[in-house]
């Protein structure tokens, strides 16, 4: 073709002019104006290097270690100096699956190719070894030494909880978690971490450009030393928990027992539990699993989680507001007229001491009555109104219906019902006492769970106070544990009315046909009740029992359920009579009572 | 000196050659500093280094150099379809037999050899397109014809990008450049200027936003023309009539129209309004005007549309990178944060040569071959830059300038070619480095580590050198 359009040489040059210009004026930005590059550049150079701290132990209420470290060792890899090397030599060392090895090693390359990143952890001291002499023939790779918890009385998993490495969400919410730290997932281990796990010391290491270390960087003046984790004390007694474990083996239930003079948790269990020690390392991930996936739940704490109605330990909290409220006194006496509502055969109470003891209904179906009918409005569907709302803030006032604001995450609340409970369900003003009666008794819409009747033993125990039930006695460099543990929390109720109920209670256990003659323990008053929890679906009850002891100057409160094991008497009275013996005394003298319970088998 | 009438020697442009012989013999030096730690041992000749091998790949290119330069230069324009045929063939082999690195099917190995073919499509290219456009009376604006070049162009960077091979498929489009020098309407390079900007508002500026702004500047323009505001108010009425419409058939026919897609309904049914309306009263300002607006919108929505449903994430990724919308300098965006750093780094005289700590220490990725200019930058500074920069810029003006003596058409038009594909690897390749475009794997010519790349820029360099030598004769 012609030469047309000459003239557009000028045109091409200039575009091409123009680009050489714009990156000429964009290198002189950012080589001679900007010095951040200059900064960052200096930055790679440098190599951080981090150092775990050994996470804080966890000691028992007498000293005696619960919970320790065993050193194990990380993989590491910088994907970006790997080589080829033998994948199958490597696994087979640190015995790891080929495919999940791959598949970290991926991750890793993913996360970025010129950071490390742990591909294998949880490495044995012996592994470790096996692999260090080969070690040249996989260049990229180096260890970082860790540790592992460790259990040696194998006990309280559900308190102590586990711990396990952080997931985005953990990264997200607190800048110190990198990728490959470890934070504690439940429990105390969850509840302390900003104490236990320590603090991460890094140092600053210049390398040179053929990357040999050339020391530290400003002579190690931005380096920090680890810290290690601080020790935490705990008010569990590892002895009374161990000897709970064994009593609750093989069967489903929860114990838990409380100082009341201080709101310490001195045990707390809950069966079927499991070996802490079997979510610790590589095994962890599989022996979750399982224990998801198990039928019996042994994840689930039912000493915090269970929601039972209290049966007739809720006979007590009605006993103490009528006696609050006036409407009866101790002498108040009933004809067990079981027209009114189903009860067991017993000669009828006189006073309210018998109608504890017998656990008589017909006598607690009028208590609550004159609770909620007090006369206030003509209409029942109004003076009912009155009386529940009365009701509900004395019941509140015993902690029941709220979370306890305890040390250990993932406490249930329970229910009360209150006025708009029932408003929802049925309709303002159409319904009145009729409709729930059952609650005079711990049925119908009352629910509790096991560690809020053991501070109800608490609260008897010590006549109308207590503490809120806790775990942590003492965390090493702090002075005093959280305030809020520290303070009483008063009921709606009198001192003056407890010694009733109180004496009640030892009828229970030491009067001739009182309900709970089996928690009797020789040379101590227990005073008790038991609470026969009715279950859905007419499978056997549950069997719960309360109790505190000695009646003056108490040293233990506590709380027994064993699920479908039939009346409160049977099996949770006696476990927890030896519970209370066993701390009291040290030594169980009522072997016959522990050999019947240990034979108990329901799985 | 002698007369180039007469000697073969002294008609070779030696600036070239020389820009050329310095180019390699610096790039050269660059791959040893930045890839003299990758290994372990290894003496300088030893063929298990990537900087020893690519000194034999030097040397295998000079040999190139020379033996080009005395083949007859009629051979490239008589034989230039059968090339450009042959190396179209190869395309398709390579997706068959070829290995995948990085994603891409673009390598053919030849026992521990490897080529990429895609290189010397190119070349081919430029010859092919030199040979149609050189024919006599060949206009380039005649619809036939632009089909034939689209076709000529579009078959390889189809088949490229078959091998996944992006970068390599978009060189093609710098062709335009040629087109434009041989008499192609203004019209493509306003457009084609007018998309990129569009397409990085897109990116940048919300769609209803971008929608709006378009719009009044559509309106703005009417005022321009016409010297009052008649239509600028018709125009925003009639707009704004017909979306309070979208927006009521939205709630009335319960759909949840997103804004854009209520705006994209009332411009297109007062883009139908408006020009049965300009049609029939012939104003031919105002239909350019309205079919530019139109055109805009439908860019816009086309663009977005494609990056969300038709690129893949690590596109869309370079892509936000590049437009600062997002930042993951660990992950995707590390490749442009460390090349940035590595050549920020370098200050005003650079390190100094194998001094340099981000290349060589491996932060850089692709340090020898696509971000070999980091290594310039870290460890010659702004320098250093600047003379790379210059010769880049003084090789493709000096090219330019030895197209333009060419009395043959065809030897101009290729050598317009080669300047237009070195001119689209130098303004890429150093751009993406320096984070003003896209992180686009294309080397950068003489510099990049890899044999393909580097004989078939030799092989196209040196053919122009031998179609240059042969200005005096006559034209047949």
């Amino acid at each position: 073709m012609l030469n047309s359009n000459p003239n557009r040489k000028y045109v091409v040059g200039g575009i091409v002019l123009a680009v050489t210009l714009v990156y000429m004026l964009r290198l002189f930005y950012i080589q001679v104006i900007d010095k951040s590059y200059q900064l960052s550049s200096k930055n790679n150079s440098q190599l951080r290097v981090v150092e775990y701290p050994g996470r804080g132990m966890i000691f028992d209420r007498f000293g005696k270690p619960m919970v320790y470290n065993e050193a194990v060792f990380d993989l590491l890899v910088l994907p970006q100096q790997t080589k080829a090397f033998d994948t199958m030599d490597l696994c087979r060392i640190l015995s790891v699956d080929l495919m999940e090895f791959r598949e970290s090693m991926k991750k890793a390359r993913e996360y970025s190719r010129y950071r490390q990143s742990a591909v294998v952890r949880q490495i044995t001291p012996e592994q470790k070894a096996a692999l260090n002499e080969k070690l040249f023939q996989f260049p990229g790779f180096s260890f970082q030494i860790r540790t592992q918890r460790k259990y040696p009385q194998s006990v309280a998993p559900h308190v102590l909880g586990y711990v396990g490495e952080v997931n985005q969400t953990d990264i997200n919410a607190d800048t110190y978690y990198q990728g490959g730290d470890y934070i504690g997932k439940s429990g105390l281990e969850s509840e302390y971490e900003p104490y236990l796990r320590g603090r991460k010391g890094i140092s600053y290491q210049l390398v040179d450009v053929h990357h040999r270390l050339q020391g530290n960087f400003e002579n190690g003046r931005f380096d920090t030393i680890a810290q290690p984790g601080r020790k935490l004390t705990i008010t569990i007694d590892a002895g009374l928990q161990e000897y709970g474990e064994k009593l609750l083996a093989h069967k489903k239930g929860s114990i838990v027992a409380i100082e009341p003079s201080t709101g310490e948790i001195l045990a707390m269990v809950s069966s079927p539990g499991y070996d802490p020690n079997e979510l610790v390392g590589r095994i962890r991930g599989k022996n979750f699993e399982r224990l998801m996936n198990d039928s019996l739940m042994p994840l689930f704490n039912r000493a915090t989680m269970s929601r039972y109605s209290p049966g007739s330990i809720f006979k007590i909290v009605q006993a103490l507001i009528a006696l609050q409220e006036g409407v009866i006194d101790e002498f108040y006496s009933v004809d067990c007229n079981k027209g009114i509502i189903g009860c067991h055969n017993h000669p009828n109470a006189h006073g309210l001491r018998e109608g504890i003891m017998y656990s008589c209904n017909p006598y607690f179906y009028n208590v609550y009555r004159r609770i909620i009918l007090q006369g206030k409005s003509t209409s029942q569907f109004q003076d009912s109104q009155i009386g529940l709302k009365t009701w509900y803030q004395m019941v509140c006032s015993f902690g029941l219906g709220q979370v306890l604001q305890t040390d250990l995450p993932g406490i249930k609340p329970g229910l009360i019902p209150d006025v708009a409970y029932y408003n929802k369900w049925y309709g303002a003003n159409r319904w009145a006492f009729s409709t729930i009666f059952s609650n005079s008794i711990g049925q119908g819409e009352v629910e509790t769970v096991p560690i809020q009747i053991a501070n109800l033993a608490a609260i008897i125990a010590n006549r109308g106070i207590y503490y809120v039930p806790h775990f942590v006695k003492s965390i090493e460099g702090v002075d005093s544990i959280p305030e809020k543990f520290r303070v009483p929390h008063h009921t709606a109720i009198d001192t003056k009315y407890f010694d009733v109920v109180a004496d009640g209670m030892q009828m229970v256990v030491n009067q001739q046909g009182g309900t709970g003659s089996r928690a009797q323990v020789p040379g101590v008053i227990v005073c008790g009740k038991t609470g026969t929890v009715q279950n859905s679906g007419g499978k056997e009850d549950h069997s719960g029992f309360f109790a505190f002891a000695p009646k003056d100057r108490p040293r233990i409160a506590i709380v027994a359920y064993v699920e479908s094991s039939g009346a409160g008497g049977v099996y949770a009275a006696p476990i927890a009579s030896l519970m209370i013996e066993k701390y009291l005394n040290g030594t169980i003298t009522q072997t016959d009572k522990e050999l019947a319970i240990l034979e108990y088998k329901q799985f | 000196m002698a007369n180039p009438r007469t000697n073969f020697i002294a008609r070779l442009d030696w600036v070239t050659i020389i820009l050329f012989l310095v180019m390699v013999g610096f790039g050269w030096m660059n791959v040893f500093a930045s890839s003299r730690n990758e290994g372990t041992g290894g003496s300088l000749f030893d063929f298990s280094q990537r900087y020893s091998k690519q000194f034999y790949y030097i040397l295998t290119a000079l040999v190139i150099a020379i033996f080009t330069l005395t083949i007859d230069g009629k051979v490239w324009s008589f034989f230039s379809f059968p090339i450009y045929i042959v190396t179209l063939l190869i395309l398709p082999i390579t997706i068959i037999i070829g290995k995948e690195i990085n994603g891409a099917r673009a390598w053919i190995f030849i026992g521990s050899f490897s080529i990429q073919p895609a290189e010397f499509t190119k070349f081919a290219t430029a010859l092919a397109l030199a040979k149609i456009l050189s024919a006599y009376n060949f206009v380039v604006q005649k619809p036939r014809n632009l089909m034939t070049i689209g076709a000529v162009l579009g078959i390889p960077m189809i088949l490229i990008l078959a091998q996944k091979d992006t970068g390599t498929a978009l060189v093609f489009l710098v062709f335009v450049l040629v087109l434009f020098r041989e008499g192609m309407s203004w019209v493509v390079l306003f457009v084609g200027g007018l998309a990129i900007l569009l397409f990085v508002l897109t990116m940048l500026v919300p769609i209803p936003v971008l929608l709006a702004v378009i719009s009044v500047i559509a309106l703005g323009l009417t005022w321009l023309y016409q010297r009052n505001f008649k239509f600028f108010y018709i125009g925003f009425l009639s707009l704004g009539i017909l979306f309070g419409l979208a927006s009521l058939a939205s709630t009335y026919l319960g759909q949840d129209w997103s804004l854009s897609r209520m705006f994209f309904l009332a411009s297109f049914v007062a883009f139908l309004i408006w020009l049965t309306i300009i049609l029939r009263k012939r104003h031919n300002p105002l239909l350019l005007i309205l079919l530019t607006w139109f055109g805009a919108i439908l860019f816009i929505f086309s663009v977005d549309f494609v990056f969300h449903e038709v690129l893949q994430e690590h596109q869309q990724s370079r892509i936000n990178n590049i437009l600062g919308l997002e930042s993951d300098p660990l992950g995707r965006g590390y490749n442009l944060n460390q090349s940035k750093i590595a050549i920020g780094s370098g200050g005003f005289f650079g390190k100094g040569f194998m001094q340099g700590t981000q290349t060589s220490l491996n932060f850089v990725p692709e340090q020898s071959t696509d971000f070999i200019f980091c290594t310039v930058g870290e460890e010659w500074g702004f320098m250093g830059s600047l003379m790379v920069l210059g010769m880049f810029s003084g090789l493709i003006l000096r090219l330019i300038f030895l197209a333009e003596r060419q009395r043959s058409a065809f030897s101009r038009i290729y050598g317009y070619g080669v300047a237009s594909i070195l001119f689209f690897h130098f303004a890429i390749n150093i751009g993406m480095t320096i984070g003003i475009v896209p992180v686009i794997g294309i080397p950068l010519p003489f510099f990049s580590s890899g044999g393909s790349s580097l004989w078939a820029f030799t092989l196209m360099l040196f053919i122009f050198l031998r179609l240059d030598t042969d200005r005096y004769q006559i034209v047949s």
